[in-house]
């Protein structure tokens, strides 16, 4: 945190003088701020494990631009608060970072997010950020990355370079909270491979490109595995041994391949990576396609069929979601004025028939600037070795409300 | 002697061509008069080079509740293919920095690309979804698309005076499966080849729409933009107006500010 905080500072102080230097800069100042309530349909699996949960997001953006927007700044913060889980109340700085625009480069310096891939049921190729994990089920939700990321626009492509300094810790739900394992997460004693500990440098870089109806990319990543693996150890606890699980981080170099092809009403995906680390060297795949079907019953809506294919490797029941699993999802965009949306999908493992898991989302505008949304989730399973297991009591309904401002 | 040949042959050829077409010469088909009409349409409207344009669409139902959507565009215009476009959005608030990016093209379907700033995600999405609704307005995608004379057959219909002035009623059909028009009947004027009004059918052969273009304004002494146009659709009683507040030509906009890095850092 006190490297991330120095990264933050000095971003903050070039970026101050830069501005200094600018003839006219213009600023803008946007965000949201979201009022949430969970509802758990069952109790949890661990008595501590509360039944509601209320929670108050905020995210601003900070924007400023000058040298006729070749330069800009955004700093985009972000807290929650919340009701029952010490750990879910948090803040973190999504974005904090200068952009300079070149001819044919771009090159961003500070904390920011970055995305890869194409694929809507897992994200295998996107490696930059470590996934906030106590702040989305689905893992689309990103811990701010310091780095320095140079991109060089060419006629056969773009390149992307990366040099990020420092790993971030994720922090896993505390004994309150839902969506854990039995035992606790010891999140704040984790072990690296890496002498250098959560402050090794990693590196990576990326090749994309559009070729007529084909968007491709190619990425190789060296550095600490952002998913942990979690080694039981006994640790004394007022005075008491207690069992947790200790997060390893292992250093890893992968390769990744995200291909969409747009051809009709068809988009059809395929991401693949290949890990390698001291503990383990896999393959794992997701691939299917998004189908959309304009205008049905002769309305405006338009209704999309999503099916991916999971496929990973591994044996271990324990930390791999997608082994050999097949998601079906179901898209209605509404094309109403409030924007409205509806999305269904479900997980089915191939290997366990019992096993599944499920998620509604749907939003709308009340006007210009509230909106609600429904998000939802299930989780089934009969296999206590799976990883959904710890997740079978987890079932919620969650309603928020947005300002956006 | 090469040269004697091919000018033999040529000769023989205009004589058979004169001869099959003689009619032709005499009285101009519907369908020469509408290609005709619609060459010069086009050709009033090359080389504005690039543009950008700050915009509103005021969105009204039929109980006359209404929305505003703001938007920037970005426009290319590409010789020989369809031009480039990037759109900026700014409100309504939730899709704030959410941009399109098109390539549209005359003979085959458009690339576009959606940046999703909450994600910070570039999905590369359908264009085959040209009929439906861009942005919950009347305006779908494929009436906002740049003119091409490839995607439609011309007929002429009639003369007739729109707005008091002399005007060509021309009969355009798409070419294109997937346009949710079986066609559009579309009034230009022939002082400066500048449209009037569309009308739009359905489907089913019925009228769905009609759009008006009002406020002609001059720019670079050459080019006409209306700065306000009025979708109305007769089948839901819903309407927009879409008005360009400021609109600058010759920029100095490039192919290079027109691909997925440009749209990843949209403002």
């Amino acid at each position: 945190m006190n490297r991330l905080t120095k990264t933050a500072l000095t971003t903050a102080l070039v970026s101050g003088l830069m501005l200094s230097f600018g003839a006219t800069a213009e600023s803008e100042l946007t965000g949201k701020v979201v009022g949430q309530s969970r509802f758990f349909s069952h109790s949890g699996a661990d008595p501590r494990q509360a039944d509601n949960q209320l929670s108050l997001a905020l995210e601003a953006v900070w924007y400023s631009s000058w040298n006729d927007d070749m330069d800009s700044v955004v700093f985009k913060p972000f807290f929650r608060f919340d009701s029952e889980d010490d750990e879910r109340q948090h803040g973190d700085i999504r974005e904090l970072f200068w952009l300079h625009v070149g001819d044919g480069w771009e090159l961003r310096t500070g904390i920011n997010k970055v995305y890869w891939g194409v694929t809507e049921s897992q994200h295998l190729v996107d490696v930059i950020n470590q996934t906030d994990r106590i702040e989305s089920v689905d893992g689309e939700q990103k811990l701010g990355q310091p780095m320095v990321h140079l991109s060089l626009l060419k006629d056969w492509g773009t390149i992307d370079a990366f040099v990020l300094p420092g790993f971030r810790e994720p922090r896993f739900a505390s004994a309150e909270g839902r969506f854990r394992p039995p035992l606790p997460i010891a999140d704040h004693d984790s072990q690296f491979e890496s002498s250098a500990g959560n402050g090794h440098v990693d590196f990576a870089l990326r090749w994309s490109h559009t070729i007529e109806d084909w968007d491709v990319g190619l990425s190789y990543f060296d550095g600490t595995n952002r998913d942990a693996d979690f080694i039981p150890t006994v640790i004394p606890q007022d005075g008491v041994s207690q069992l947790v699980l200790t997060p390893y981080y292992a250093q890893m170099q992968q390769f990744g391949v995200d291909v969409q092809a747009t051809i009709e009403s068809w988009l059809w995906k395929f991401e693949a990576i290949y890990r390698d680390t001291d503990v383990e060297s896999f393959t794992s795949v997701t691939a299917g396609f998004e189908y959309t079907i304009v205008g049905i019953f002769d309305s405006v809506w338009d209704l999309g069929l999503l099916t991916e294919y999971q496929f990973d490797q591994r044996d271990d029941l324990i930390i791999v979601p997608g082994q050999n699993d097949l998601f079906f999802g179901s898209r209605i965009a509404f094309n109403d004025e409030d924007g409205s949306e509806l999305l269904i999908g479900v997980v089915q493992d191939l290997d366990d028939s019992g096993s599944r898991s499920g998620l509604l989302e749907a939003s709308s505008r009340i006007n210009d600037n509230w909106k609600w949304r429904v998000d939802a989730w299930f989780f089934q399973t009969d296999e206590a070795n799976d990883i959904s297991y710890s997740l079978r009591r987890d079932d919620f309904v969650q309603l928020s409300l947005e300002y956006y401002f | 002697m090469l040269k004697m040949k091919k000018l033999a042959s040529l000769l023989v050829a205009t004589t058979l061509l004169g001869g099959l077409f003689a009619p032709g010469l005499m009285a101009q088909t519907s369908q020469e008069k509408g290609l005709e009409i619609a060459q010069q349409r086009k050709a009033h409207d090359l080389g504005w080079g690039d543009s950008v344009a700050t915009t509103t669409m005021l969105l009204r139902n039929q109980n006359g509740d209404e929305s505003l959507r703001k938007m920037r565009l970005k426009s290319l215009e590409v010789t020989d293919d369809g031009d480039k476009g990037l759109t900026i959005f700014d409100q309504p608030r939730d899709v704030k920095g959410t941009a399109f990016l098109n390539f549209s093209h005359a003979n085959k379907p458009d690339d576009q690309w959606l940046y999703l700033p909450a994600l910070k995600r570039v999905k590369r999405i359908s264009s085959r979804n040209k009929s439906g609704p861009f942005m919950g307005s009347e305006f779908s995608y494929e009436d906002l698309s740049s003119f091409e004379i490839a995607k439609y057959r011309h007929n002429f219909l009639r003369d007739e005076a729109i707005n008091g002035e002399d005007s060509f009623v021309v009969e355009q059909i798409p070419t294109d499966k997937n346009s949710g028009y079986t066609k559009m009947l579309v009034w230009i004027d022939k002082s400066h080849y500048r449209v009037h009004k569309v009308d739009f059918y359905d489907r089913k052969r019925t009228l769905l729409k009609t759009l008006k273009f009002e406020d002609y304004k001059l720019y670079l002494d050459k080019y006409w933009r209306s700065q306000l146009m009025k979708m109305v659709n007769h089948q839901t009683g819903k309407s927009t107006d879409f008005a360009t507040q400021k609109l600058t030509f010759k920029t100095g906009l490039t192919d290079k500010d027109f691909n997925k890095a440009t749209l990843k850092r949209a403002r």
